[in-house]
């Protein structure tokens, strides 16, 4: 039982750690807390989605077949990619039309109040374009394996779909981090959340930085609403269900902090999951609330504060 | 507290004085009624070590931060080398060959001391979007000459060994250092240093001085802020003194430590 709670709160976990990494860094470099980012998170599922549909009728129709054990095949990775960058323009349309003629005279409660009508204008739309019925990448049901036997620790199933997620959420995680290390970019990133006006004054040109920062996020929260939608189903509220998680997650790292919000994700994913069998399934989303609470209670600049007060 | 000492001369290089590095006409900037910058205007040339003093609360900080791009002026132009830089994003100033140190010293605490300086480092390829995607190559190669450049001056500020040190353990003279050789790591050709001095132990102000003197004999132009007299009319010419947001005297060490108004302002008088 236990260790399938942990694997269980892991695969929900990584999902949100992805989401949060996108909300942490535009918090920290734009400062302003970007409502919109859970319906990136959601368009990013949706336009997979319709990618897919691209390249099956591509691959010359019928079903999409699957690779080795898993529920998809190459189309699906393909979708993913192409739907991440998508919403990657998608964010930079919105910050084009809007947070970034806002945030030149606008304060942050500006902004965020306007990410907010950002996100309500997006999920009607995706409404519009997707319907309200859930749809699924795949109909190809899943036989979960027997990870570790039922004896010890009361056992682990998970299906090859599940550890897909969990691998490729590691490796973007990784990814992320070398880049914002090792790069000459990441070191601009880096620079301008931890001070922007000096970001400035050492030359660093912010513009380019901040569009890098909407790439990214966008990426990232269009491959989190991509696994949601593969290990779970597609609807549109998608995003707007992850948006506490997230937020729970990035306050708890620290905001600002891109370790923070894996581990936070993480944690969040975890207390969720744990959430089932103590307090009942429908209570479920009652855990990032109480972990937020808990947090803002106990150490309001979380785990990893970042920033230079 | 009013001490001018004339302990050792700098020697100035009066050769290469010519033309107008840095031309301030006019500058005024207001914060609310507070008239922080009030109608300056001077000149900085090609080669020289200006100075700028006054009270404090004079406003050479704010004039500071009008020439760098942080304040948009409400009056008056900035030139620098023949080109309007007054109203420009700090960024632009930057590569059109200012850099600045800041009054209190201010590294990205949680970056390496060269990280600090690597950032300092202009026209990198790879801050730019596209080009990490189209011209990987030409990146790598700024990368690691920008490594080279900003070793080399961190090694001539003298914090080589503490390279990899995150910035936050630096003390604050070290800081100092930091800042000048982030500063000078853009090549620029004007530099402007505010209170290089403050905080900084004896040994090292020495240091700083002979390496602001050293690099001023490779080319560079310097405007420096400082409450430190001896430091300044032993290094600066000309001086330009402030108060009350106004440019009160403008000369060399002799006719502004002789300057009535300037002694005035000083004893805590208003401007004559
Ligand atoms: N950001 C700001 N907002 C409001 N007032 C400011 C601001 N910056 C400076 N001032 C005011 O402008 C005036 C000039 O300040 P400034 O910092 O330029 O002085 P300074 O000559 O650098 O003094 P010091 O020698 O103490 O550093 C002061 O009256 C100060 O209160
Ligand atoms: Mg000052």
């Amino acid at each position: 039982m236990i260790l399938q709670i942990i694997a269980d709160g892991l695969i929900v976990g990584s999902t949100i750690a992805l989401g949060a990494i996108g909300l942490t860094m535009t918090y920290s470099l734009l400062r302003f807390a970007n409502f919109a980012h859970g319906e990136f998170i959601a368009w990013g599922a949706y336009l997979a989605l319709t990618f897919l549909g691209f390249f099956i009728a591509l691959g010359g129709g019928g079903a999409m077949a699957p690779l080795g054990p898993f529920s998809f095949g190459w189309q699906l990775l393909a979708a993913l990619v192409a739907g991440a960058i998508a919403t990657a323009i998608l964010a930079l349309v919105l910050d084009w039309l809007l947070f970034d003629r806002l945030s030149a005279q606008g304060s942050a409660i500006v902004l965020t109040i306007a990410s907010f009508g950002a996100a309500l204008a997006l999920r009607n739309f995706l409404q519009f374009v997707y319907g309200t019925l859930p749809a699924y990448y795949t109909r190809e049901l899943q036989i979960a394996i027997h990870i570790v036997p039922r004896d010890v620790g009361g056992g682990l199933r998970a299906t090859p779909d599940q550890l897909f997620v969990l691998a490729l959420a590691l490796v973007l995680v990784v990814g992320l981090h070398l880049f914002l290390q090792r790069t000459t970019a990441g070191r601009a990133m880096r620079a301008v959340a931890h001070n922007p006006a000096l970001a400035r004054v050492t030359g660093i040109d912010v513009a380019s930085v901040v569009r890098w920062t909407w790439i990214l996020g966008a990426i990232l929260a269009a491959v989190a609403g991509t696994f949601a939608g593969l290990v779970g189903q597609l609807r549109p509220q998608i995003g707007f269900d992850l948006l506490l998680p997230l937020f729970a997650a990035a306050i708890l790292g620290g905001i600002g902090s891109v370790p923070g919000a894996v581990i936070g994700g993480l944690i969040v994913g975890l207390a969720e999951s744990a959430a089932v069998p103590l307090i009942g399934a429908e209570y479920r989303a009652a855990a990032a609330f109480g972990v937020l609470i808990a947090i803002l209670l106990v150490r309001p600049q979380g785990l990893f504060a970042e920033r230079a007060k | 507290m009013l001490y001018f000492r004339y302990t050792r001369n700098v020697p100035h290089i009066a050769a290469h004085l010519s033309g107008s590095m840095l031309q301030i006409r006019d500058l005024a900037k207001r914060f609310g009624g507070n008239r922080a910058v009030d109608g300056v205007s001077f000149d900085v040339h090609k080669g020289a070590i200006a100075g700028l003093i006054g009270p404090n609360g004079a406003g050479k900080t704010t004039l500071f931060n009008c020439v760098a791009g942080l304040y948009r002026p409400d009056a008056g132009t900035i030139t620098l080398d023949g080109n309007r830089i007054d109203g420009k994003r700090t960024s632009l100033v930057h590569a059109a060959g200012l850099a600045r140190t800041f009054q209190i010293p201010r590294p990205f605490p949680a970056m390496s001391v060269l990280e600090n300086v690597l950032v300092g480092v202009p026209g990198q390829s790879g801050e730019r979007f596209w080009a990490n995607w189209f011209a990987p190559t030409r990146v790598a190669a700024d990368e690691a000459k920008a490594r080279e450049t900003a070793r080399a001056w961190i090694d001539f500020v003298g914090l080589g060994a503490l390279e990899q040190a995150p910035a936050r353990v630096l003390s604050g003279g070290q800081r100092k250092l930091l800042e000048l050789a982030r500063a000078m790591v853009a090549d620029p050709r004007l530099v402007l240093l505010d209170e290089p001095a403050a905080g900084v132990n004896p040994a090292l102000l020495e240091k700083i001085i002979d390496r602001i003197a050293e690099i001023n004999r490779r080319g560079t132009s310097f405007l420096i802020v400082e409450h430190n007299m001896d430091m300044v009319m032993r290094l600066c010419h000309p001086i330009a003194v402030m108060a009350q947001g106004k440019l009160i005297a403008f000369g060399d060490a002799d006719s502004v430590r002789r300057n009535p108004t300037v002694v005035e302002a000083y004893l805590g008088g208003a401007v004559a």
